[in-house]
């Protein structure tokens, strides 16, 4: 990134070329730090639902056994917290967020959507970020359970954008005509977060 | 359709006062005008940033380092002084073990030097001093607290405050000499060696206690841990903040 003015005697860390880090980023190699700003919630897969409504023809929910039964699908690839941390080569199994959403059909006037936790946490994204294979309902972490800490039993997955997008606790989607800002958007975050330009918060 | 979204769930976590967009994106040059020991591994830093607009208790920012082929590093750090500072902020830092930005400061940084900042950021663990406030913090996580600590003393608050701080020993105590009445230490490794417990906090909850606002800032460890602990004693979910150190 371009730096600002040069602090006397800071050197930093050896450079590495990394060109999977995104500007600002650092590797936290086998660290995963925790940041969620709720009560981790006890909740147990069969307590679990997941739900796809708005401006849709036809709005589903999903429990847990149903969405299992979906067709799997899996990352394997780097994600970025805006608090500057980037985790490379992690593994995420679930289902593509595309298999939810052509089962609810969405409406040709839905531009957006707010993806929501079973805590009541909120995140916006353009609807263009979540289809075409770029978002996930991730059940596992490393083909194990994802742990609840980590948003388990199941957590949005969204890896090209910044990791607060990812909700945790996954308990829907709803599709809009129009950006929402979610929990961190509405306390100073930016509307879309892409770590590559560096969109951390609003009028980045 | 065009509603506020509202989530159909019990425990919304609402947002806490709107944030100053430009605050957010524009860098500050910031001098350091003093360094305090504050225990054998944290200090305090001063920097003179005449621009600054003011805080809210319990904010953050980020602070970066520049080298002079223009490579950076940047981290987010709570604020440790209230409010009316003015033109000035403090920031109290663990010399984390490798840490690229901590060690600098710990070991190179010297008063006079500048290293630039953006903020404050981020409303939603704020206290803007108006509901009674319970305060739970372990380790350098008591830093945001101090600020509300600090904040409720100047403006001589009426509202109620309560300020739990964990630390391994009287020495790992952070501000150690600067604490009151309003003010419970539990040492895990000194006196009676125990961890934070439901007795220790059960008081606050007597006949319901005044309607806490809790905030809880630590390790993750920590944070799950005391904020499950509100949660027996009665404290609704929603009305707990939690700050976690990554």
């Amino acid at each position: 990134m371009t730096g600002g003015h040069p602090t006397r005697g800071f050197v930093g860390r050896p450079r590495t070329h990394n060109p999977g880090l995104p500007p600002g980023q650092y590797d936290a190699r086998d660290d995963w730090p925790v940041l969620s700003a709720e009560v981790t919630p006890e909740l147990a897969p069969d307590d679990w639902t997941f739900r796809v409504d708005g401006l849709v023809a036809e709005p589903r929910t999903w429990t847990w056994d149903e969405a299992r039964a979906l067709p799997g699908s899996s990352y394997e690839g780097d994600i970025h917290c805006v608090t500057t941390w980037s985790k490379f080569g992690v593994r995420f199994g679930g289902v593509s967020l595309d298999v939810f959403l052509d089962a609810a059909r969405p409406d040709p006037a839905a531009t957006h959507v707010v993806a929501y936790s079973h805590t009541g946490y909120t995140t916006n994204l353009p609807l263009a970020d979540v289809t075409g294979g770029k978002a996930w309902v991730a059940f596992t972490y490393e083909d194990a359970p994802l742990p609840a800490e980590h948003g388990g039993p199941a957590r949005l997955l969204v890896p090209h954008l910044y990791f607060w997008k990812s909700a945790k606790w996954l308990a829907g989607l709803r599709l809009l005509d129009h950006d929402e800002p979610g929990f961190w958007e509405q306390n100073g975050y930016h509307a879309r977060g892409n770590p590559w330009e560096e969109q951390r918060y609003a009028g980045d | 359709m065009s509603e506020t979204f509202t989530p159909p769930t019990a425990f919304a976590v609402p947002g806490r006062i709107a944030v100053s967009n430009r605050a957010a994106a524009t860098w500050q040059r910031a001098v350091l005008t003093e360094i305090r020991r504050e225990t054998p591994r944290v200090s305090t830093f001063r920097f003179a940033v005449p621009g600054w607009q003011g805080h809210l208790p319990g904010q953050h920012l980020m602070l970066r380092l520049t080298a002079e082929d223009g490579y950076t590093a940047q981290r987010h750090y709570s604020l440790a002084s209230p409010p009316d500072d003015s033109g000035h902020i403090e920031l109290t830092l663990d010399h984390v073990e490798g840490g690229e930005v901590s060690g600098f400061l710990h070991t190179v940084a010297r008063v006079g030097d500048a290293v630039e900042v953006r903020g404050p950021l981020s409303g939603f663990f704020a206290w803007p001093g108006d509901r009674p406030a319970l305060l739970v913090g372990a380790g350098s996580g008591v830093v945001p607290l101090m600020s509300m600590l600090r904040h409720h003393r100047q403006r001589q608050l009426a509202v109620p405050l309560r300020l739990f701080v964990s630390a391994r020993t009287r020495e790992d105590l952070i501000y150690g000499d600067q604490y009151g009445d309003e003010t419970t230490p539990v040492l895990t490794r000194e006196s009676e060696r125990r961890h934070l417990d439901t007795d220790h906090l059960a008081p606050c909850f007597t006949d319901g206690g005044p309607g806490w606002e809790a905030y809880v800032c630590g390790s993750n460890a920590f944070a799950e841990h005391a904020s499950r602990l509100l949660v027996r004693l009665g404290q609704p979910v929603d009305r707990i903040r939690i700050e976690r150190y990554g």
